[in-house]
């Protein structure tokens, strides 16, 4: 569904991920696993095109066969990919139900949308005052993990990364997002960048990759993030 | 085309002017005889001539400002200072720029409508609902007509009020405003009347064409309420290309004035205005002041809070494209004690453009227990663009509350592409963001202004606005 080819990326000339190649698959769910710094976001932010992450020119991202590796963001969104931030910002004045409506580009009518975003919005616990508020504004960390998980839901894109969905979340709301996403899945592909085994209990990864120093130095089963949260990555080779 | 069998008769769809009498034949520079001109051609009291001719010599000593804009360039020998309304017409629609053809056509400005602000059409015809709330107006006693008939239907009302919250010697062009000053609006509200739709100068039956010199009074007696709109979205061309008003507002006990103005002129014009409200006990006087329009703009809007616990408000965006400077502020000047004020500027610049917010507030000795809240926000769009904040304060009084909050804010690109990776474009992405900043004041803003205006930015944000 999606593949890195030998994907070099570099942030202001410091080089942070050295040759990457990876096939993700069509319906599975991916725990991307490692220490700080080991490059996980820029993998997640490099996928999705940010434009101040450089990409090597023989390197190559494909999805669904289409080399993607030069389209601006919002084209890959328009593919099928979305992506959940680490730290969601705020953004001042831009009502959620507008910046849905907006991302929906007329596909949908927005008194669908706005019913959808409700009923989503139930299912996890998100205010319908949140809701009706500018993006983020006044909102705990934990619910802007909610938010974004709204809108992966709202946007309903096939190849979904999640980046530290459950950091800064307390055991309830980190359960009812990973039984959200699990609920929801269908034949979608999960990518969950994380630090902790925790959220993985719920959302039963099918393969765990573990990257050290802008390599992947690791492909393992769910059983390998186990492993991890009892010897840690220095025993991981 | 018909032609024309007497002095009377001519084609206004076409713009054809009235042949002149040679007495009033426009001449382009300010003399005295000029000034003595106008007041005579508008048949005014002995008393407002000598207003103007007074006003002329204040003009001539008064020093031009040397901060705010370039005001250089201004050649004030190279401007008509009276027209006929019809004078001022371009001649036919297709004499109009371009940009300003295609900005109504994608604003979707009405036809009637475009040729009124493109001076085509002297008139804009107003609709039928216009009529039905005259009539209530009459019924309250409301005054709501154009500047010149005010001074002749009611001139000792005029007389009372008129350059006694803004004289002559305020400033260079308040002077000028004073010797030359034609149009505009007269509104009076009586007590306890409260207007409940906006008075929209827009809309004013029979009103002229916005003016280069227009004059503004109103008058809201004890306990009245009243909004007055100035201006709209649309950009109204002009080839004039100095706009300069004075507006004054006398706020009186209890009573309350909201004064939204949504400035769009074309891109060649200075547009420097005079604007000051006084606000008795317990009155609140509020100016929204939008700012999107115009080569530079120099406009500080001012209230004077006399009374006891009078309230005054300053809400203002002001957006500089390529090309254009705005510089916007406000002036809060608390005079008695428990009165509070606020201001909230938001400014955004783009293309090489130039915000500045310029504000004053000044708290009297013995204005105790006043409260000031400012809140300036700049939004720079690119490393080309700059915005630049200059407030003062002169603080004489112990006892008072300030606040005071700044920011400048550079368009993230981190905010860019959490938006892009939704799906927005990049246009849709940017505009999202700068209505989002402007979003505390066009709340503030009727709807269908607020529509159009947001609209209007879009336009803009995506560079295809002329």
């Amino acid at each position: 569904m999606l593949t890195l080819k030998n994907l070099h990326v570099s942030i202001e000339d410091k080089q942070i991920l050295n040759g990457i190649d990876f096939t993700f698959e069509k319906g599975k769910i991916y725990a991307i696993m490692g220490p700080n710094g080991s490059g996980k976001s820029t993998l997640a932010y490099s996928i999705m095109g940010h434009p101040a992450y450089q990409i090597k020119e023989s390197s190559q991202i494909l999805f669904n066969g289409k080399n993607i590796t030069e389209m601006e963001s919002n084209e890959r969104s328009h593919e099928g990919l979305f992506l959940s931030f680490q730290s969601p910002l705020a953004l001042s004045g831009v009502k959620v139900y507008q910046l849905l409506q907006l991302a929906m580009q007329g596909k949908k009518d927005p008194l669908q949308i706005r019913k959808q975003a409700q009923a989503i919005a139930r299912e996890l616990g998100i205010s319908e005052e949140l809701l009706g508020r500018a993006l983020n504004e006044g909102a705990s960390g934990g619910e802007r993990k909610k938010m974004e998980v709204l809108q992966a839901a709202v946007l309903d894109k096939d190849f979904l990364m999640f980046d530290e969905v459950d950091t800064g979340v307390d055991v309830d709301s980190l359960k009812t997002i990973a039984e959200f996403l699990t609920k929801h899945k269908q034949d979608k592909t999960y990518v969950v960048i994380t630090h902790y085994n925790r959220i993985l209990h719920y959302l039963k990864p099918d393969y765990v990759l573990v990257m050290m120093k802008g390599k992947l130095v690791k492909v393992g089963d769910g059983s390998l993030a186990k492993e991890i949260e009892e010897t840690g990555y220095t025993n991981i080779t | 085309m018909s032609t024309p069998k007497d002095d009377i008769q001519f084609d206004y769809k076409y713009g054809f002017s009235m042949p002149e009498k040679s007495v009033y034949k426009a001449k382009k520079g300010l003399d005295e005889s000029v000034v003595r001109m106008i007041s005579q051609i508008k048949e005014e009291p002995a008393w407002m001539t000598e207003f103007r001719l007074k006003s002329y010599k204040i003009f001539l000593e008064k020093k031009m400002p040397t901060w705010g804009g370039d005001l250089s360039k201004i050649d004030f020998e190279n401007i008509f200072y009276y027209l006929k309304p019809t004078d001022k017409q371009v001649n036919s629609w297709e004499d109009l720029p371009v940009e300003i053809k295609e900005t109504y056509d994608r604003i979707g400005v009405p036809e009637a409508e475009k040729k009124f602000l493109a001076g085509v059409s002297a008139q804009y015809e107003s609709e039928v609902v216009y009529e039905s709330v005259n009539k209530q107006l009459d019924k309250d006693g409301v005054l709501f007509m154009d500047m010149d008939s005010g001074l002749r239907k009611y001139p000792e009302l005029v007389k009372q009020y008129f350059g006694t919250l803004i004289p002559p010697h305020d400033n260079k062009f308040a002077a000028l405003n004073s010797a030359v000053w034609s149009g505009g609006s007269f509104v009076y509200i009586p007590k306890g009347v409260k207007v409940s739709l906006p008075l929209q100068a827009y809309f004013r039956i029979n009103s002229e064409r916005f003016g280069q010199f227009e004059r503004t009074l109103i008058i809201a007696e004890e306990g009245s309420d009243v909004h007055y709109i100035e201006g709209c979205t649309a950009p109204i061309y002009t080839t004039d290309s100095l706009h300069s008003a004075v507006v004054e507002i006398f706020v009186k006990k209890g009573a309350r004035v909201r004064y939204t103005t949504v400035q769009n002129w074309s891109k060649n014009v200075y547009n420097l205005v005079t604007k000051r409200a006084q606000a008795e006990e317990r009155a609140i006087m509020e100016w929204v002041d939008c700012n999107i329009g115009s080569q530079l703009t120099m406009k500080y809007p001012s209230v004077y809070l006399t009374g006891e616990g009078a309230r005054g408000e300053v809400l203002s965006i002001a957006y500089a494209g390529e090309g254009q400077v705005q510089d916007a502020g406000a002036k809060m000047m608390h005079f008695a004690p428990n009165t509070s004020s606020r201001i909230v500027s938001k400014s955004i610049s783009k293309q090489g453009g130039r915000t500045s917010y310029r504000g004053l507030v000044q708290v009297a000795p013995k204005a105790k227990n006043a409260t000031v809240f400012v809140s300036c926000d700049a939004l720079i769009l690119d490393e080309a663009s700059r915005s630049d904040t200059y407030p003062f304060m002169r603080i004489k009084e112990q006892d008072v509350e300030i606040q005071h909050e700044a920011t400048v804010e550079k368009l993230g690109d981190e905010k860019l592409f959490y938006l892009m990776s939704r799906g927005l474009s990049k246009a849709d992405a940017e505009s999202a963001l700068v209505l989002g900043f402007m979003e505390p004041v066009t709340r503030e803003i009727p709807l269908e202004y607020s529509i159009e205006l947001n609209r209007l930015i879009r336009l803009e944000m995506e560079g295809s606005v002329g």
